[in-house]
């Protein structure tokens, strides 16, 4: 592989930012990966140490009979083991698969298995962020809050969890919740050898017992753990290996999903609290502006509403019920500044990024060898394409709906939100109080998809200034207009590919893309290429720019993939064996590739007018090949037909779930090109709600999605992001081979109206 | 205005404007949050019941069409016993829901479906099943609902060599 940069930490890369924080650019691509999709609620999970914390931390979640043995889990004396996750869940089904993984090492029965969100307290982050690294990852902000201790120990465990996107079972999962297991197992040996005077490599552990085969005795876990908890847990437990997993690697059914059939799963919208009161917002139009005046009159004349509460860029309106809220916000006409951002538009952001990238200087150039003389090499065939993609919006199906009540000094918020801690601390910087002072209860979210980070949620400044200024609890519920106008939507972006193609074989290649954020570190370029060049032009409009699932693996991704079919089509080749020659033999990504080119049938005859498009993309350490074949209905949309998708994330720790995210990351792929794009006008949002920012529906998704696993048993990569980024080039390439007109601007909807 | 009707074969009067509509009445008068707010014009699909049996997206019909109507919603749908709906333990065995926030919503639709004709064919759920997935759960959508009519097996079978 020509330049393959890692975008995980692992243990080296930890320890060595440790001792160089300074590193240019890193900085950057940490926020970037910290912010994506599955990224953890905070800094959890290490061993009780410090006895003030760890009797805190054990008043928090531990009861009569029952006995922690750290921030990962207890065992009760009726043998209930709970696992405390440190990552929320919002639908990617972590919560399940990390039990799976701590109670499989610890051979605890699975039916006595509980799993809960762990608490958003200071005490579950035990031990101090390492100065001049967490700081640089998290914020002085959040690793200011921490003590000052246990640096080692942090560095080799913690950072792991809060910088990697998808991160929770490659890192979370491998790191700590198998280690627990397997340590507290040993524990719960170690007491029943005592207990029974046997050795304890005569004894044996299943369904959450010890057993003494030779005397027939046995233990049971509950009976165990009060003595078990009291030793000290070995730091390097010997784990199972693949061969006696009876949990990790199995389609165990998730946890969360009798809640979500019957309407009983309680949301941050369905929270609700005597005497609470419910508001709404409209803030600036034009992001960057701020409220000029309004006539609070016409509001407070509607019924039920009680209250019109002015911030600095929004105006907000409390009422007895979300209805009379609406109303009184709808009565208003509020005038705001635009910031200065009048002339700020869709098509302006194009025309300014294509003068940067003629003329400017790039930010960051990252790849190897010299591309300009590969370009200009006698025989040389010199390929060049221009592509664009829009601000997307991430469109979780729950709006932002925080709840908060501010009483005697200590705000206590409700809500959906992905990292607890920093919360915290926002709402506390917001209320103007002390972050000891601001209790955060997380609940289940409805959908994320990369909004629900703390950094790009001004809601939890907004309900922080809310609830300071009533004596009521009140809950703060967005519209669907304002999430859609005041989303933090993944950055518009284009970009302009050129490569020299000699003798088949590409020679050279140069990527040079404008956006906000450097992608460089963040998503790996795969083809072995003798010379390559990726590029970074910074442009920065006047939006806030948020990780939109997959990051920037998704718009890379299509131009990549996109390119590499214009190449395959200039040297005469099909785009899988173009793909296949250029890929290193005996790697992960061919095996991959070569897949799904065998299970989708690659090569075989279509229908007349339907198409067949490959594209293979490496995120979050996964490797992800997908084939779509698609035609154009009547009135000029696309139309997909069937889908594949080949996976390598190292294992599959449970394939039924995981097989969920990769076909729901694809849909959601296909969503994006076929339709999806944020536009602005004079500074503003034009899209207001799904009638005008279009969700692929299901009538218009594949009815079936042939999801396949090599279980490669590679270091494990993320699962709930890597589906995503293949879906819109694999889909662009089918079109464009059924019509023989390139598609090289997203959406493909009015591409095709077009 | 006090609007009588009946939820899950309960009588109930909301006193509320007549303007209200069906979503907010259930979810802030009568406190039941099984029926979820999306967009408010009826283009989402996750504020789904069944009004008179038919399916309806509650964020757009107003108190005032209500009166005297029987409605049904997601916290309705389980037997006198406490069982699940076919459709519901369906949706379990297919392991449907992600994020979960708009299942409410499509389980209802694809109740209503079911009532309807039966035993939908893929077409007919293509046409009928309009709701919004964020998530993208549609083929396991489409699953549960042939699972609950009998006409596909049970079992969700994950690929691969795990």
């Amino acid at each position: 592989m020509a330049d393959n940069p890692n975008p995980e930490l692992d243990y080296a890369e930890a320890e060595a930012l440790a001792t160089k924080p300074k590193k240019k650019g890193v900085k950057r691509r940490i926020f970037l990966a910290g912010s994506a999709l599955l990224v953890g609620g905070g800094i959890f999970g290490v061993w009780w140490t410090d006895s003030s914390v760890k009797a805190r931390g054990k008043a928090l979640t531990t009861g009569d009979g029952e006995h922690s043995f750290n921030t990962w889990m207890k065992i009760a004396e009726d043998d209930t083991v709970t696992v405390y996750s440190p990552h929320i869940d919002f639908g990617q089904g972590s919560h399940t698969a990390l039990g799976q993984m701590l109670a499989d090492e610890l051979d605890a029965d699975w039916e006595k298995v509980k799993i809960e969100q762990a608490p958003s307290d200071l005490a579950f982050a035990n031990a101090a962020l390492a100065k001049g690294f967490l700081p640089e990852m998290v914020g002085e902000m959040v690793a200011g809050l921490l003590p000052d201790a246990i640096i080692g120990m942090m560095a080799r465990s913690l950072p792991l969890q809060i910088t990697g996107g998808s991160s929770a079972i490659r890192f979370t999962g491998e790191v700590g919740m198998r280690k627990t297991g397997a340590a507290v197992r040993a524990a719960l040996v170690a007491e029943a050898a005592d207990r029974l005077g046997v050795p304890a490599e005569e004894l044996t552990t299943a369904d959450s017992k010890v057993l003494h085969a030779a005397s027939g005795k046995s233990l049971r876990y509950g009976e165990l753990a009060a003595g078990a908890a009291e030793r000290s847990l070995t730091g390097d437990p010997v784990l199972k290996t693949r061969d006696q997993w009876r949990l990790i690697g199995k389609p165990v059914p998730r946890r969360d999903i009798p809640a979500k059939v019957d309407g009983s799963a309680v949301y941050g919208i369905d929270f609700t609290l005597p005497d609470m009161r419910v508001a709404t917002i409209s803030a600036a139009p034009v992001r960057g502006g701020k409220l000029e005046s309004v006539d609070e009159s016409p509001a407070l004349a509607v019924k039920g509403v009680e209250k019109v509460v002015k911030l600095e860029d929004a105006v907000i309106v409390v009422g007895k019920g979300y209805w009379p809220a609406t109303k009184g916000l709808a009565a208003l006409s509020p005038t705001f500044t635009d910031g200065g951002h009048a002339a700020v538009s869709s098509p302006a952001i194009y025309a300014a990024q294509d003068k940067l990238r003629s003329g400017g200087k790039a930010d960051n150039e990252g790849g190897e060898g010299d591309v300009d003389a590969a370009f200009k090499t006698a025989g040389a065939k010199v390929v060049q394409a221009e592509y664009r993609v829009p601000f997307l919006h991430h469109a979780m199906m729950e709006p932002f709906a925080l709840t908060g009540h501010y009483k005697d000094g200590t705000l206590t918020l409700w809500g959906g939100l992905q990292d607890p801690l920093s919360t915290r601390a926002r709402a506390a910087k917001a209320a103007g109080i002390d972050v000891d002072n601001v209790v955060f209860n997380p609940m289940i979210m409805g959908g994320g998809f990369g909004r629900r980070f703390p950094d790009i949620v001004e809601a939890i400044d907004q309900i922080a200034v809310l609830a300071k200024q009533v004596p009521y609890p009140v809950k703060l519920v967005w519209s669907r207009e304002e999430d859609v106008r005041r989303g933090t939507y993944r950055p518009q972006s284009s970009a302009g590919l050129k490569a020299s193609i000699k003798d088949g074989n590409i020679t050279g290649w140069r990527t040079d893309y404008v956006q906000s954020g450097n992608a460089e570190g963040e998503v790996p370029f795969i083809y072995a290429i003798p010379a390559i060049s990726r590029r970074h032009f910074a442009y920065q409009s006047n939006q806030i720019d948020g990780p939109w699932r997959s990051v920037n693996a998704t718009q890379i991704g299509f131009y990549t993939e996109s390119f590499m079919d214009e190449l395959a089509a200039a040297a005469g080749a099909d785009p899988y064996q173009f793909r296949s020659k250029h890929l290193p033999a005996g790697s992960r990504h061919l095996a991959v590739l070569d897949m799904v080119a065998k299970r989708s049938g690659w090569g075989s005859a279509l229908p007349e007018g339907v198409g067949r498009g490959i594209a293979i993309v490496e995120s979050f350490g996964t490797i992800v090949a997908e084939v779509v074949e698609a035609s154009v209905k009547e009135d000029g949309s696309p139309k997909v037909l069937k889908a594949w998708a080949v996976v390598d994330c190292g294992t599959t720790v449970n394939p039924l779930n995981a097989e969920a995210q990769i076909a729901g990351g694809l849909i959601m792929g296909l969503s994006s090109a076929i339709g999806e794009q944020v536009t602005l006008d004079k500074g503003a949002v034009v899209e207001s709600n799904f009638s005008d920012y279009p969700i692929l529906k299901l009538a218009d998704a594949p009815p079936a999605i042939d999801v396949y696993f090599i279980e490669s048993g590679a270091k494990t990569g993320g699962i709930g992001e890597p589906g995503l980024p293949p879906a819109s080039p694999a889909l662009a390439n089918a079109l464009s081979t059924a019509s023989g007109k390139r598609i090289r601007t997203l959406p493909l909807l009015t591409q095709a109206k077009a | 205005m006090a609007i009588a009707f009946s939820v899950n074969g309960k009588p109930v009067s909301v006193e509320a404007e007549a303007d209200t509509p069906l979503l907010w009445a259930l979810r802030d008068d009568l406190g039941m949050t099984g029926t979820k707010f999306g967009c408010g014009i009826a283009a989402c699909g996750a504020c789904s019941v069944h009004i008179d049996g038919a399916v309806a997206r509650s964020c757009s019909v107003p108190l005032s069409e209500i009166a005297g109507k029987s409605i049904t919603t997601i916290e309705g749908l389980k037997g006198a016993d406490g069982a699940l709906h076919k459709v519901q333990q369906a949706w379990i065995d297919a392991q449907v829901p992600q994020c979960g926030y708009c299942q409410s919503g499509q389980i209802m639709a694809a109740v209503a479906l079911i009532e309807r004709v039966g035993s939908p064919s893929d077409a007919q759920i293509d046409e009928a099943m309009t709701n919004i997935c964020r998530c993208g759960t549609y083929p396991r959508i489409r699953k549960a609902i042939l699972t609950a009519t009998g006409q596909a097996a049970a079992t969700t079978a994950p690929q691969g060599d795990a």
